[in-house]
C-alpha cells in the first residue's frame, strides 16, 4: 500500500513538473458499425452501450466547452460536433433498437450551432434509420415532424409526418389534431406551443419534458422580447437615443431590467435592438419564429 | 452413477478451495460500482445498460472458468500424475471424465444462479427509487423474469464451450487447449458470415467450404439473446428447446469423443 501510494505521489508530482497534453483530438476508433459488430464478438448490446456513453460524453463536452466561453461566442473548432453522427451511428449499428440513442440522438444533431450540431437532415437520417428497424415507431415518425417543423421550417413535410404517426395504431390522440395545426398555422408562435405542450404531455422520459419545458421558456423570451422592444420603440421617438437598461429605467420605460426566464437579463445593442444574452441557457432562439413575429408588428 | 457423482462434488469443491467463486464478488463490485456511475452517465438509460453489463458479465465470467477451469480437468491429474491412483480405483475412465465435466458444469450453474440473484437485486434497487414517468419509458420492467431466458440460454453456451474445452484437454497440452477452445469459441460467434460466405466471394468451392463449415463448426450466436430480452422482443418456449437441443446434442457428441480418445490414451 504505501509503495502504492508512494507511485500515485510520484506521478503527481511528475504531472505537475510535465503537464500530460490536454486531450484534443477526439477519436472514433471504429468507424463502421459493421466491424463494430463483428469486434464486439457477441456483446454488441454492451458494446452499444459504450457507444451511446462515449456519443453523450463528447456531445456533453462540447457543450460545456461553449459553456465555460462566456461573453462571446466561441471559435467554430470548439463547437464542432463531427463525430456526434458516426458515434451514434456505430451505436444504433450495434444496438438496432436503442430506442433513446435515436431520440435524444437525433434533438443533439438538429439542434442549432453551438448547443447541437446544427444538422437537421443528420437528425432525420438517423430517426430514418430507426424506422427501418421498427415501422411501427410512431414517436420516431413524430421526431422527424418536429425536426421538419422546428428546425427546416418545412410545415409541408411536418405535417405529413405527424399526419403517417397519427395513423400508426396506439399512437396518441394529439398527433392529427397537431397535423392539422401544422399545415394551417405553421411557424406561428401560439402553434408551436401547442405542439410543444403536446410533446410535453407525451413525452415518455424526464429529459424529453426538461427539453419541452426548454423550447416553452424559449417561446415566453420571444414573447418577452416582443414586449419590451414595444415598450423600447415607441419610447425612443419621445425621450431620444437610449441604449441601455439603466438609461431606460431612468427614463420610466421599464421598470427594472428584463430579465429571461433562466434570470439572465436581455441585451439591448446599441440601436436598440433588444436580444437574448449568449450567456443564458436558453441561447439560442429559434430564428425564424423570432423573424415571423418581428415582421408582424406595426 | 455413484462414482460419477462423486467425482463432480469434489471437482466443486475443488473450484470452491481454489477460489473460484471470487469472481463473484468482482462481479457484485462491478455491477454495484457501474449502477452507481452509469446513472451519472447515460441520460436515463441505466436499467438498460445494467441489464446489458450484468448478463455480458455473466457470460464473459462463465467463458473464463469454463475454459480456464475446463482444459485443465484432465492435464492437471496428469501432470499432478494423480491420475494414476485414479484410475486405480473402481472409477472406469468415461466416468473420471464426465464426473469432471459434470463437476464444472454445477460451479458454472451456482456460479451464475449467484450472479442472476445479484442481478436482479441491483435492478430492483433501482426500480425501488425510480419515478413513475421513469418507470414508464422502460421498455420492460427492472426486475424481467424474462432475463432468466437469458441466463439459461449462457448456461448451455458455457456447457458447450465446457465440452470443447474438455475434449481438446484429453489430448493436447493445456494451453493449445486453451486456443483452440477460444478459437472455436471465437469460430462460432462468426458462425453467420461463414452462412453468407456465397455472398462475400464469387469461388463456388469456398463458398461451399463456408456452407460446411457454417453445419459442423458449433453455431453460438444462437445461444445469445441477451439483446432480445433487455428489448422485451419475445424468445419463445419453442426456440429455447430447439437451441438447448442442438447444444445438448453437439456437447454428446464432444463428450463421447472426448471419452473415446481418453479411453485409449496411454498415461505411461
Amino acid at each position: 500500500m504505501v509503495l502504492i501510494g508512494t507511485a500515485a505521489s510520484l506521478q503527481a508530482v511528475r504531472e505537475v513538473r510535465y503537464p500530460p497534453p490536454p486531450v484534443t483530438a477526439e477519436s472514433l476508433y471504429l468507424t463502421s458499425g459493421k466491424t463494430a459488430r463483428r469486434l464486439a464478438l457477441g456483446y454488441t448490446a454492451l458494446a452499444a452501450d459504450l457507444y451511446w456513453i462515449r456519443a453523450i460524453q463528447y456531445f456533453g463536452g462540447r457543450r460545456m466547452l461553449f459553456e465555460q466561453a462566456t461573453g462571446s461566442q466561441p471559435p467554430a473548432a470548439e463547437t464542432d460536433f463531427e463525430l456526434l453522427y458516426p458515434l451514434l451511428d456505430v451505436t444504433t449499428s450495434l444496438d438496432a433498437r436503442f430506442n433513446i440513442a435515436y431520440r435524444f440522438g437525433s434533438i443533439f444533431l438538429a439542434e442549432a450551432p453551438p448547443g447541437g450540431a446544427g444538422r437537421p437532415d443528420l437528425a432525420i437520417a438517423l430517426l430514418e434509420k430507426g424506422l427501418r428497424e421498427r415501422p411501427d415507431k410512431w414517436e420516431y415518425m413524430q421526431d422527424i415532424g418536429f425536426v421538419h417543423y422546428w428546425w427546416r421550417h418545412d410545415y409541408q413535410a411536418a405535417a405529413t409526418w405527424f399526419d403517417k404517426a397519427s395513423r400508426v395504431p396506439g399512437a396518441p390522440w394529439f398527433l392529427r389534431s397537431l397535423s392539422a395545426v401544422t399545415l394551417a398555422e405553421g411557424g406561428d408562435r401560439q402553434a408551436s406551443r401547442t405542439m410543444w405542450l403536446a410533446i410535453r404531455q407525451s413525452a415518455e422520459i424526464d429529459w424529453l419534458k426538461e427539453d419541452a419545458d426548454r423550447r416553452l421558456e424559449q417561446l415566453d423570451v420571444l414573447d418577452l422580447i416582443d414586449g419590451v422592444q414595444r415598450a423600447v420603440d415607441i419610447a425612443r421617438p419621445r425621450t431620444g437615443k437610449l441604449t441601455t437598461w439603466p438609461e431606460l429605467i431612468r427614463a420610466g420605460v421599464l421598470r427594472g431590467v428584463p430579465l429571461d426566464p433562466a434570470g439572465v437579463p436581455l441585451d439591448i445593442d446599441n440601436d436598440g435592438h433588444v436580444h437574448l444574452s449568449v450567456k443564458s441557457r436558453l441561447y439560442p432562439l429559434p430564428s425564424q419564429l423570432q423573424d415571423t413575429d418581428r415582421s408582424r408588428q406595426p | 452413477m455413484r462414482p460419477l457423482a462423486l467425482i463432480a462434488v469434489n471437482v466443486f469443491r475443488e473450484s470452491v478451495r481454489d477460489k473460484v467463486l471470487y469472481n463473484l464478488v468482482a462481479f457484485a463490485l462491478l455491477l454495484i460500482g457501474a449502477s452507481y456511475l452509469i446513472g451519472q452517465l447515460t441520460a436515463g438509460q441505466d436499467v438498460k445498460i445494467i441489464k446489458d453489463l450484468g448478463l455480458a458479465a455473466t457470460s464473459i465470467f462463465g467463458l473464463f472458468i469454463a475454459i480456464f477451469i475446463g482444459i485443465g480437468l484432465v492435464s492437471k491429474e496428469v501432470e499432478k500424475r494423480s491420475i494414476y491412483s485414479l484410475l486405480s480405483k473402481p472409477i472406469t475412465r468415461p466416468q473420471l471424465l464426465l464426473g469432471k465435466y459434470a463437476g464444472l458444469l454445477l460451479t458454472l450453474a451456482v456460479n451464475l444462479a449467484v450472479m442472476a440473484i445479484a442481478l436482479y437485486a441491483v435492478l430492483a434497487y433501482m426500480s425501488w427509487g425510480a419515478s413513475a414517468g421513469l418507470v414508464a419509458s422502460w421498455e420492460r420492467p427492472a426486475t424481467d423474469p424474462l432475463l432468466l431466458r437469458a441466463f439459461f440460454l449462457t448456461f448451455v453456451e458455457l456447457a458447450f464451450v465446457t465440452a470443447i474445452a474438455l475434449f481438446f484437454s484429453t489430448f493436447s497440452t493445456p494451453l493449445l487447449s486453451a486456443a483452440l477452445t477460444f478459437g472455436f469459441f471465437i469460430a462460432g460467434r462468426f458462425s453467420a458470415d461463414l452462412r453468407n460466405f456465397d455472398q462475400a466471394v464469387s469461388s463456388r468451392v469456398a463458398a461451399s467450404i463456408a456452407r460446411v463449415l457454417y453445419w459442423v463448426l458449433p453455431n453460438l450466436t444462437s445461444f445469445d439473446v441477451r439483446s432480445q430480452v433487455v428489448h422485451g422482443q419475445p424468445v419463445t418456449a419453442g426456440y429455447i428447446t430447439l437451441t438447448t437441443a442442438y447444444g445438448a446434442i453437439y456437447i454428446a457428441a464432444l463428450l463421447m469423443a472426448a471419452t473415446v480418445i481418453f479411453s485409449r490414451r496411454d498415461f505411461k
